[in-house]
């Protein structure tokens, strides 16, 4: 017999809007407003100042390690516009802080979180999204979870989950994806492919071509955006929520995008990354060409970004305050929480903590009267 | 699987038992729903979910595809969003793949997020030796889970208390790791009452009262236990402990008795070091020592891999082991 080909497939790469600002107008249906550009930009501009006194909380050891999410801001935020604030539900690991933001997560809370304070991920309710996730690429089977639970109830509801190429090598990424497509639940797995795993480069990461590519291998629509085009992202994002929320199933979005800081202020990428390679990749950030781009359309100018950059350093100052006043927790929070409701052990482990004898009855140790044998 | 005559005249079997409680609390609460390898169509290797997927439908009793991590992951997803999962892992030695799920994500949601997200899942495992299954079918892994701060780990070894503690398990807010002896699965029948019924998570069982030494144990053991009670000449008075749920411990119930007897001996499938026995007897000593006639003895597996089948039955603590054991602590 012989041979033939039984599955061809090929990926997408999708821009709007280039690196000078310039739209394609054949891509350029089904995307954003200049109305909505103007207002996305003005979120991502105060989003990047919170990222940057973040980075400097860390320095002046205010606040403990912090993965700086500088460039990254157009895959978060493009992202979470086609998604329903209130409604969809997002799973992030911990570079998408933009797309927490919007959809409701005070700003203090992510500095908390860094903070060492748990009551950072303490989502408000009505919130609907997990906290970061620290750990790679286990959050993903969360978020498939929670889709399914969207579709067995019949909920008109989307998740969006998180991670970058690195946790695509992981196991769970793929149980995750699989699970996704048999029960076809309504999420959208969202790559934000920023080059480097720490130390590691795609290329070491992988030796496949795309990160979209492995989604073929699971029978899902996917698209390889550029991360850092706004509208692209947008445009993608929206068709492959709408499609999850009409009961289409799950898509893959790999974000092209890159790390334009270390991996956490604990991180030297000098150790490892060509400085030159960084450089290239500057020009490219999305802040920038939608600055161009709107300016072109004369909705920006130097005195408004001017008048902008210091509403947005108002703001953070503000969220830098918020954060920082508020006081340390209770040393109870450390047991209270462990269940429902506190055990028998861990009530004496409360009630003894500060003594020499951890959950131990004191009598035992001649603190007080004892029982005696009989 | 239905009540029929015949079983309400001979009884149920822990499967049974395991079975009903899984009904009644499907049929009781929408949110509940079992996922896992081969628990639908098939009923579960050990045909405990048989004839569950005929009654709620395949969107309630799930296969899903054969990944433990997957499947603990998941189940944690769907908790999360308000619904009460049932996860199975076909066997105490799968666990493996599904531990950073259950350990890292489970255990620590409630605490992570200051209780803005918790988990209520419960996952079965079947456990423990003795059925001359093939390798890694046959461990015993509850202390690994009762050291993990935030799971509450459930062993109960006759059918009335798996369909009550199950149930409990069930309704808990919090997820609860629910160990099924295998052993006992089909090795007797017992009048278990049709209605539902919870027995509260933490609570250990005396099994038979005595005045001259205590025996803590749990799982399939409390039947060698009782093997050797019987061994032992009849004036000697021994108080069996079935301790059901490994974490919380039930402390009280476990120091009333040595404060008693002043002695004891702790039986367990699980390796000696660092198992479960090396907790209770440490908790003896904080709360006992002045009560003690003895030291405390373990009656355990040993440090090393669980044998294949041929040698299971030597790794097992067994009647022989635990009655010999037993007599020395007396006669110290």
């Amino acid at each position: 017999m012989p041979r033939k080909s039984v599955y061809k497939a090929e990926i997408e790469h999708i821009q709007v809007m280039d690196e000078n600002g310039v739209i394609d107008a054949a891509q350029s249906r089904n995307t954003l407003s200049d109305e909505e550009i103007l207002e996305l930009f003005k979120f991502m501009q105060q989003c990047r100042q919170l990222d940057e006194i973040a980075f400097k909380l860390q320095r002046s050891g205010r606040m403990g390690t912090y993965p700086q999410n500088k460039g990254q801001e157009a895959a978060a935020i493009g992202t979470a516009y086609a998604a329903k604030k209130g409604q969809d539900f997002l799973v992030p690991c911990y570079r998408e802080n933009a797309a927490l933001f919007m959809h409701g997560l005070p700003m203090h809370y992510v500095l908390l979180h860094w903070m060492g304070d748990e009551r950072g991920n303490q989502i408000p309710e009505g919130v609907q999204q997990l906290p970061l996730c620290i750990p790679i690429g286990t959050q993903m089977l969360h978020a498939t979870g929670i889709a399914w639970a969207f579709k067995m109830r019949k909920e008109p509801k989307v998740a969006l989950t998180y991670f970058g190429d690195g946790a695509t090598s992981e196991g769970d990424f793929h149980e995750a994806m699989n699970f996704a497509s048999v029960f076809q639940v309504p999420l959208v797995f969202i790559c934000q492919n920023n080059q480097w795993a720490i130390s590691v480069p795609r290329e070491t990461q992988m030796r496949s071509k795309t990160v979209a590519q492995k989604a073929l291998a699971y029978e899902m629509p996917t698209y390889q955006v550029d991360g850092n085009d706004l509208l692209a992202v947008y445009k993608i994002a929206k068709e492959c929520v709408d499609r999850a929320r009409g009961g289409g199933g799950p898509s893959f979005i790999e974000a092209v995008t890159y790390r334009l800081a270390d991996h956490t202020t604990a991180d030297d990428a000098r150790r490892y990354r060509d400085q030159k390679e960084v450089d290239s990749w500057l020009g490219r950030d999305p802040l920038i060409r939608l600055r161009k781009y709107l300016e072109t359309k004369d909705l920006w100018d130097e005195t408004k970004q001017k008048a902008h950059e210091e509403k947005c350093k108002a703001i953070v100052s503000e969220v830098v305050k918020t954060a920082e006043g508020i006081e340390k927790p209770s040393f109870d929070d450390i047991f209270d929480y462990t269940f429902a409701a506190i055990n028998p052990e861990l009530e004496r482990q409360k009630r003894t903590a500060r003594t020499s004898s951890l959950g131990q009855d004191p009598t035992q140790v001649g603190l007080s009267e004892q029982p005696q044998p009989a | 699987m239905p009540r029929t005559d015949v079983m309400k005249q001979k009884g149920l079997t822990l499967v049974d038992a395991i079975n009903e409680a899984l009904e009644q609390e499907m049929t009781r609460d929408s949110r509940v729903v079992i996922l896992g390898e081969d628990v639908g169509a098939n009923g579960g290797v050990f045909r405990v979910t048989e004839g569950l997927q005929k009654i709620f439908g395949k969107d309630r009793v799930i296969d899903t595809p054969l990944a433990e991590s997957g499947i603990m992951g998941t189940a944690i997803g769907l908790a999360m969003a308000g619904m009460r999962p049932i996860p199975e892992i076909q066997f105490d030695g799968f666990l493996g793949p599904a531990y950073d799920q259950l350990t890292n994500h489970a255990a620590r949601y409630r605490t992570r997020t200051r209780g803005a997200i918790t988990i209520p899942l419960t996952v079965r495992v079947p456990v423990g030796g003795g059925i001359h299954a093939p390798e890694l079918h046959s461990d015993s892994p509850e202390a690994i889970y009762a050291h993990t701060p935030g799971l509450k780990v459930v062993m109960p070894c006759t059918p009335v208390d798996a369909k009550g503690l199950l149930t409990a398990a069930i309704r808990d807010p919090d997820p609860v790791v629910f160990f099924e002896p295998k052993r006992v699965y089909r090795s007797f029948r017992e009048e278990v009452p049709e209605e539902e019924y919870t027995i509260p998570i933490g609570h250990a069982k005396v099994v038979s009262e005595g005045t001259d030494l205590t025996v803590v144990t749990w799982g399939a053991s409390v039947f060698e236990c009782l093997a050797a009670i019987d061994k032992l000449p009849e004036d000697v008075s021994i108080e069996l402990i079935d301790l059901r749920t490994i974490y919380p411990i039930d402390l009280d119930t476990i120091v009333q008795s040595v404060q008693k007897t002043g002695r004891c001996v702790i039986v367990h499938e699980a390796p000696k070091t660092s198992g479960f026995g090396a907790e209770i007897s440490s908790l003896i000593q904080e709360h006992c020592f002045l009560f003690l006639k003895a030291p405390v003895q373990r009656v355990a597996g040993f440090d090393t891999v669980m044998p294949y089948y041929k040698l299971e039955l030597d790794y097992l603590p067994d009647a022989k082991r635990i009655a010999e054991s037993v007599t020395q602590t007396l006669a110290y």
